[in-house]
Order: C-alpha cells, then sequence, then structure tokens
C-alpha cells in the first residue's frame, strides 16, 4: 500500500539531475530550454535539482572521457533507486563526430547502464521531453519490481581504446 | 585562523558545464583558487589525421555549441585565405547576419544564467523565453536550432530570401520591444546592482596585462574587438565596440546587455546593404601552407593557427579560445572575494569549457 502511494506520488513529480559529460553545449543548452518558458518541463512537475542525492531522473549528454567517467560513476552511484538513466544527443548514444577521438571512450553507456536514448545533434527539447516521458514508464517498472545495478556491478574500469 | 578547502564542481547547480575548483577558505573569504581542467577533453585537434579538410568544419563546428557558426566561420576563414578564394560579397553579409544571431543567442543565455547565479529565477526565464525567438529565426533559415551549420569552404550554404530578411527584420523588432523592457530591470534593480557592483574588480592596466579578451576586457575600459579587422563584411558596415570602464561584473553585464542591441544594429545594416549575386564559389584544389586567423566570439577573440601541406589532411590545427585567456582573471579576482560571490564571479567572464578543453 505503502509502496503503491510512493510510486504514484514519485511518478507525478520526478526530479531531474542534468550532468554534461564531455558535450558541445549544444544538448546541454536544449535542456536547459526545456526548462524555460515555451516548453516548460516544470508543468509536469519536473523539477532540475543540482543534488544527486534528490533526483530521480539522471540526464547525461555527451561522451564519456578517461577522467569524467570517475564523476559520472559517482553520480549515478549517488541518486538513490528507482532511477533512469536518459542519454542525450548523438555523443551521449554512441560517441557521435568525436567517436575516433583520442581521448574518448564512447557513449554513456560504456560506463553505467542507460535506460533511454534521445538522438539528435543536438536534440531537440521535444525529443528531450519524450525521452523523459518514455523513461517515466521505466521508472514504474523499476519502481515495482525495486531492481538496482550499481555502476561497479555494470562493467568494470572501461577499457582503454586500442589502436 | 584554520583553513578550510572547498571544492567548487564538477558538477554545481550554477553551471551547466563541468569544471572544477579547489577553494582555500580563511573564515568566509577566498584566499586561493585552483583550477583543474579536463572534464570534457575529447582530443578533437588531433581528428585533422582522419577527417578530411571539408570535413573538419563539422567537427570544429562541435567544439562548442553555443558560438558553433563562428568557429566554422574562422576555420573557413582560414582555409580561404591559405587557398586564395575570394568569398562572394553576398555570403560575407550572410555570414555577417548568422554570426550576430549566434552573439545574441550566446548573449541572451549568458545574461539568463548570470540572472540565475544570484537566485534571479524569473529574469532567467524571461531572458530565454526572449532568446526562444532568436532560436526561431535559426531555425526557420537554417533547419536546426543551434549548430546551424551554413558555413562551406567559399561561401555559405543557404542562401535568405525577401520573405525570410522581412521576417528576421519583424522578429527582432519584437525581441528589441521585449529587451527595452528589462534594460530597466538590468539597469536600475536594487537586487541586481547589490549583488554584482563592486565584485570582482579588474582594472584596464590589470586586464590587459592579463591578456583578456572580448566583454571582460571591454568592460574595464579597453576598447578591443577583432571585428574592428573588417572580416567577412565587418569593413563594410558601421561598427565601433561597446565599452564600459567600472570593470566589475555589474559592467561586464552591461557590456554583454548593451551588444544584443548592438547586433540587432548590425544585422538591420547588414540586412539593409545585402548585395545580389552568388552564395559560393567552387573550391578547387588543396591547401598548402600555414595560416592565422582570428574571429569575435561572444566570448572574445578565437584564434585558429593551421597548417596545411597539401594532402587532404591538414597536417595541424591550433585553437585557442576565449575562455582559455579569461581563466587567468578569475584566478586574480577569486582570491579576497566571499565564498556566496563565487557563482557571480566565476559566470562573469562566461566560461565555456567545452571551447577550453576541446
Amino acid at each position: 500500500m505503502f509502496k503503491k502511494i510512493m510510486t504514484k506520488a514519485r511518478m507525478q513529480s520526478p526530479w531531474m539531475l542534468h550532468f554534461d559529460c564531455g558535450s558541445c553545449n549544444g544538448c546541454d543548452i536544449e535542456v536547459l530550454a526545456c526548462l524555460t518558458p515555451v516548453y516548460d518541463v516544470e508543468r509536469f512537475g519536473i523539477i532540475n535539482t543540482g543534488n544527486p542525492m534528490h533526483a530521480d531522473i539522471f540526464l547525461v549528454t555527451g561522451t564519456v572521457n578517461h577522467r569524467n567517467q570517475k564523476v559520472l560513476r559517482n553520480l549515478y552511484d549517488q541518486i538513490p533507486d528507482p532511477k533512469v538513466v536518459v542519454a542525450i544527443g548523438a555523443c551521449g548514444l554512441t560517441g557521435g563526430i568525436f567517436r575516433e577521438a583520442w581521448n574518448v571512450i564512447g557513449g554513456v553507456d560504456k560506463v553505467i547502464p542507460v535506460d533511454v536514448y534521445v538522438p539528435g545533434c543536438p536534440a531537440k527539447p521535444e525529443a528531450i521531453i519524450d525521452g523523459v516521458v518514455l523513461g517515466l514508464e521505466k521508472f514504474r517498472g523499476k519502481a515495482e519490481t525495486a531492481e538496482s545495478i550499481s555502476a561497479n556491478d555494470f562493467e568494470e574500469e572501461a577499457p582503454c581504446r586500442e589502436k | 585562523m584554520t583553513k578550510t578547502i572547498i571544492p567548487f564542481g564538477p558538477q554545481h547547480p550554477v553551471l551547466p558545464e563541468p569544471i572544477h575548483l579547489k577553494l582555500t577558505l580563511e573564515d568566509e573569504v577566498i584566499t586561493e583558487a585552483i583550477p583543474a581542467f579536463g572534464f570534457v577533453h575529447r582530443g578533437l585537434e588531433k581528428l585533422v589525421e582522419i577527417r578530411d579538410f571539408h570535413q573538419m568544419i563539422y567537427v570544429v563546428e562541435r567544439i562548442c555549441g553555443i558560438c558553433s557558426m563562428l568557429h566554422a566561420m574562422c576555420y573557413c576563414q582560414g582555409i580561404e585565405e591559405m587557398m586564395g578564394i575570394e568569398v562572394p560579397p553576398r555570403a560575407r553579409f550572410l555570414r555577417v547576419i548568422w554570426s550576430e544571431l549566434h552573439r545574441m543567442h550566446s548573449h541572451l543565455l549568458w545574461l539568463g544564467l548570470f540572472a540565475d547565479s544570484f537566485g534571479f529565477e524569473s529574469l532567467f526565464m524571461q531572458f530565454w523565453k526572449i532568446r526562444e525567438k532568436i532560436l526561431d529565426i535559426d531555425e526557420a533559415t537554417t533547419g536546426n536550432r543551434i549548430i546551424v551549420s551554413v558555413n562551406v569552404i567559399g561561401g555559405v550554404r543557404k542562401d535568405l530570401g525577401t520573405e525570410q530578411t522581412s521576417m528576421i527584420l519583424s522578429a527582432l523588432k519584437d525581441v528589441e520591444k521585449e529587451l527595452q523592457w528589462l534594460e530597466t530591470t538590468i539597469m536600475s534593480d536594487y537586487t541586481v546592482q547589490k549583488r554584482t557592483v563592486g565584485k570582482g574588480i579588474l582594472t584596464g592596466k590589470q586586464a590587459y596585462e592579463l591578456g583578456l579578451v572580448g566583454p571582460t576586457l571591454r568592460a574595464s575600459g579597453v576598447a578591443q574587438d577583432a571585428r574592428m579587422l573588417g572580416y567577412a563584411a565587418f569593413g563594410d558596415i558601421n561598427f565601433t565596440p561597446v565599452v564600459e570602464t567600472d570593470g566589475d561584473c555589474y559592467a561586464r553585464c552591461k557590456v554583454r546587455f548593451r551588444e544584443v542591441f548592438q547586433s540587432i544594429d548590425l544585422i538591420r545594416q547588414a540586412i539593409g546593404k545585402l548585395p545580389n549575386g552568388e552564395i559560393a564559389v567552387k573550391v578547387k584544389g588543396r591547401p598548402n601552407g600555414e595560416v592565422v586567423t582570428r574571429v569575435e566570439q561572444p566570448r572574445g577573440e578565437v584564434f585558429y593557427y593551421i597548417k596545411a601541406n597539401g594532402t587532404k589532411n591538414l597536417e595541424r590545427l591550433r585553437v585557442r579560445t576565449p575562455t582559455f585567456a579569461n581563466v587567468p582573471a578569475l584566478l586574480t579576482m577569486l582570491p579576497g572575494a566571499w565564498l556566496s560571490d563565487v557563482p557571480v564571479i566565476v559566470l562573469s567572464i562566461d566560461p565555456c569549457i567545452s571551447c577550453t578543453e576541446r
């Protein structure tokens, strides 16, 4: 009973955390554009929070490199369960135009488990909002089964790219 | 007094991008600030070995999403200079129009984030609402909101018809009206002045000696702007740089706010003088030699060094971005400031980390 109320409350007002993980800023400013007038996701109860401990949805933009993968893992582990990860933009999906650059590991899913992929370079605010809404469906499923994956269980340190 | 060390970033609510500052505090006053970079480093200068010189346009556009058009313009200008290509006059004027639209959307974005940094949430929303109009123009004329991708070597990819230029002019009229309404808030509001006046002061001499660029330098009274070089069509239209003399965070805010109006004026002039003719010339051959080009970005002067050896891949591409030049200002301003003023001072140089680290 309590769990049902909790799930419903969480679905009504999911809080999001945004982390720029080596993106060109294009997707970041589109994520911020979602929060401001014209797109305004606050009407759905979505609030941007700076604290990972308060967040339900984790929006990640950009490629992962050797330096920021630790920050990304830390942030992911600090978000309480249930949580949903949305990877945004071509870089967040596969590495995009930078996938052959020497300091780039690849997409976000090389380091943490990703639930929703939003394509685009940069992804449009409409697409990001759609991604978050899709993420909420997964969020309900996770809240009911109480499944949990830690970043450490997901994969060991991402291997260095071999030339 | 014991020293406290506070980490600021890499993930911080006020910063859209990851930068890490190690702040040493005595009581609430900062005594030392040590920056740490590398969270956004991708190593894309080395991509010149894989991508050919035409494909590199799309890579340099993605150095930074906010000033993407100006990066591509600077790169194309360099290659054109190296290959001796004469860009058609219409293309030069079209480049001015899109680059000034980019400057406007970048400055409005910054003004919003700056208002957010001292907790003025409604001002943040107002600026971003106005910014959406500029993005609508970008989308209508080029097909994308942020990364417009209009530059090619030898000209531009898209043309503006009379219908589109009149649409731009009427949209700019609305933008100007709404900005004039916000001008009273920026120029005379007690809250804005209380949090920004006298914070992070740089004198003109200090700013010049630190080698600062862009609005950060112009707010200290030094009239230096790469647009005075007359690249693209800036030589054919009236242009005088915006200068303020106080050198504090408020002066930097005023410089950027006045530059938005200046950009509106420049776009009107460029549309008024828009010549007829071709928008691009055909490119034959491959670049050879080395060249240095400069373009004024919203954050300051960007500097490209390009070296080619006659093959389809360039030999070396080096980019010096404005934020890289402006970070020393941060390390001069932060010691002696209060911890509560750190977000305001850090944002006042308009840091663009993805430019700096590439």
